[in-house]
């Protein structure tokens, strides 16, 4: 990375840094709980924890000072908004009671696409099909609930 | 002889009609999801638990077994084919079954899988009927405190002493045991790390972790690196049958296999790397045709398959006599049993000993079963690896997202699979082993609690840890897997300073 010494590695600086503060959360949160009458009680295991972590978080951290993680390859950052954004359109649609099936044909559209595919609508098409008939198999022949929209319902 | 009256008894629940369709779906499931790109056998597990939540238990666990067999057979199909292994353990049989298949021997080798793994699971499973009761004789004299002690055993090993680096997987462990915190406390009723969100209340699903680190991690992670190298799948040429020659060479590997790999898989030591590699190198040493080695030598497949097959038997003897999961396959074996308020353990064997000995005695089912399926049908499952990449991806996050919400209909429960998914993308970016979370996740409550229990009972002393002379043992074996891997890296660069 182009820092000012060529094997600090500031990504896995950052774990390192994330670890802690998810040490401190926990510390907090264990702090909130009233303290046993006797024995041990709620609050030993959060603080086991967190110590553990802090220790991580440092061990973490020298590991990164000393450039000790192993190569990374370049990404393709697209590919993985691409994902992302197809199970945040997942959420909002089933969140908004969309139903099952739009959410699903939208997330395999978008992960076919993240895939390197260019036929929108045949991913769509074949996403449709595909979801209606794992809501098919598994709500009438499993007798799952899965989320019904406008278009389940009419099933 | 009364293990074997058992496994009689057994085999009587198993044999009944509709277990044996249930097995047959099993394994017919397990080996088409274990031969698709990318998924081991705990994803697969984990994929086709939904599957199983309105069978009775009975069925299910019957169920689970084929596929969990199913899913290692699998598994060993694609490693050959396409050299893409679904897991660590497939490597070793990546190494030489690809070679084998390149040079036109794929049908030889994939036989040489089958029917090891075939002769392994059926050793390793006799191995199960044995050492079952006798290891239920003793956890049935463990406190509480023997029982914590065994657990941090199977941390240490599990995240620390075997893997590349012991403070990422110890890192890794400790995420696990983060997210087995959060929610209610079972003895007090208090809510931990859960912020006030009450989808949180009930704890993080090990489906839902399991899903998102193996599912939508991968496909995070494969999609992020598409352009590097495209897999080709060899096409399998000429006959299937192994020939005499090929007999000769595989009987002994298949034997030999199964010994490494029963043992270590029954200690926690967790994962069956360990066994397939140690399998790989005695057969190369041991080999009267060396020069075949890296060229497609039939033995290098034959022994780490069986050792890989025997290893995966051998982690249900801790999982089924003491409940302790010591891998990621046998931590969603566990959820499959907790979906119905069983836990394993020497009181399942004494309350429910039909469904425990229905479990095994359909072990010996499932393996019959997947020899007699998979060779005529391999041409089948090959096909299965012809779907192209993006809607094979596509439908997994599809069928990922559909178990999600099926145990859980909440939109709470689809962002906790999404960032798990992040969470798995960057894991494996920065080399974090991804099984400790899983089996931090679900051993981490069950330590607490036995932890708990053991200093109510010393009215909050903590020198009964160690006054125990099991717990105390069992301390101790944590404390050197712990430090040894860190002595060993100091000792090399102290040799090495030394030259």
């Amino acid at each position: 990375m182009e820092s000012a010494n060529p094997t600090i590695d500031r990504a896995a600086l950052a774990i390192a840094a994330t670890l802690l503060a998810i040490a401190l959360v926990i510390l907090w949160d264990a702090m909130s709980l009233p303290a046993p009458v006797y024995g041990i009680g709620p609050r030993a295991m959060p603080i086991i924890v967190a110590v553990g972590l802090i220790l991580l978080a440092t061990g973490n951290a020298y590991l990164a000072w000393r450039g000790d993680f192993p190569e990374r390859e370049d990404y393709d950052a697209k590919a993985v908004a691409l994902i992302i954004g197809g199970l945040a359109a997942l959420m909002a649609i089933i969140g908004l009671d969309g139903g099952f099936i739009p959410a699903t044909t939208i997330l395999f559209a978008a992960t076919a696409t993240a895939f390197g595919r260019r036929a929108i609508l045949t991913d769509l098409a074949i996403g449709f099909v595909l979801s209606l008939a794992v809501y098919l198999m598994f709500t009438k022949l499993l007798s799952l609930s899965l989320p019904a929209g406008p278009l389940e319902r009419l099933l | 002889m009364d293990a074997l009256a058992a496994l009689a008894q057994g085999l009587t629940v198993a044999l009944q009609p509709m277990n044996l369709l249930f097995a047959l779906i099993g394994v017919m499931l397990g080996t088409a999801v274990g031969v698709l790109p990318g998924i081991g056998p705990a994803l697969t597990v984990a994929l086709l638990l939904p599957i199983t939540f309105k069978l009775d238990p009975a069925g299910s666990l019957i169920m689970f077994a084929g596929i969990y067999y199913g899913g290692m057979y699998g598994g060993s199909t694609t490693a050959i084919l396409i050299n893409t292994p679904g897991e660590s353990a497939s490597l070793a049989t990546a190494l030489e079954g690809n070679k084998m298949a390149k040079a036109g021997r794929g049908g030889p080798a994939l036989a040489t899988a089958a029917i090891g793994s075939f002769v392994a699971g059926t050793i390793a499973t006799m191995g199960i009927v044995l050492l079952a009761p006798w290891l239920v004789e003793i956890a049935l004299q463990f406190g509480p405190e023997d029982y914590f002690a065994l657990m941090c055993v199977a941390f240490v090993t599990v995240s620390a002493t075997f893997g590349s680096s012991p403070i990422r997987g110890l890192t890794s462990l400790a995420i696990g045991l983060t997210l087995g915190l959060i929610g209610i406390d079972k003895l007090t009723g208090q809510a931990r790390l859960s912020f006030g969100v009450p989808e949180l209340l009930d704890g993080v699903e090990i489906t839902t972790l399991a899903v998102g680190l193996f599912a939508v991690g991968e496909a995070l992670y494969i999609a992020s690196r598409r352009n590097r190298g495209e897999e080709k799948i060899e096409p399998v040429r000429g006959s299937l049958w192994m020939t005499k020659e090929d007999w000769r060479r595989s009987w002994k590997p298949w034997l030999r296999g199964t010994a490494f790999g029963f043992p270590i898989g029954a200690l926690p030591a967790g994962g069956a790397e360990i066994p397939t590699f140690l399998s790989y190198s005695t057969e190369k040493r041991l080999t009267k045709h060396p020069e075949e080695f890296g060229k497609g030598a039939i033995e290098g497949v034959a022994g780490p398959e069986a050792a890989n097959n025997a290893s995966a038997a051998g982690t249900l003897v801790p999982l089924l006599t003491l409940g302790l999961p010591t891998s990621a396959t046998a931590a969603m074996m566990l959820a499959g049993f907790q979906q119905y308020g069983l836990n394993p353990g020497p009181l399942l064997f004494a309350e429910r000993p039909d469904l425990v000995w229905g479990l095994i005695a359909s072990l010996f089912i499932a393996n019959v079963m997947l020899i007699v399926l998979n060779l005529p049908l391999v041409g089948l499952w090959v096909r299965l690896l012809a779907i192209p990449q993006p809607w094979l991806y596509a439908g997994i996050l599809v069928f990922a997202t559909m178990g999600t919400i099926a145990a859980k209909p909440s939109v709470v429960e689809l962002a906790m699979l999404v960032v798990f998914g992040l969470m798995g993308f960057l894991m494996r970016r920065f080399d974090y082993p991804v099984a400790p979370v899983v089996v931090g996740l679900i051993l981490g409550p069950m330590a607490e609690q036995q932890l708990r229990r053991a200093m109510q009972i010393s009215l909050g002393d903590p020198l009964v840890l160690v006054q125990s002379p099991i717990s105390a043992t069992l301390l101790a074996i944590a404390l050197i897997a712990l430090v040894a891997p860190f002595a060993m890296k100091g000792l090399a660069k102290f040799n090495k300073s030394d030259d």
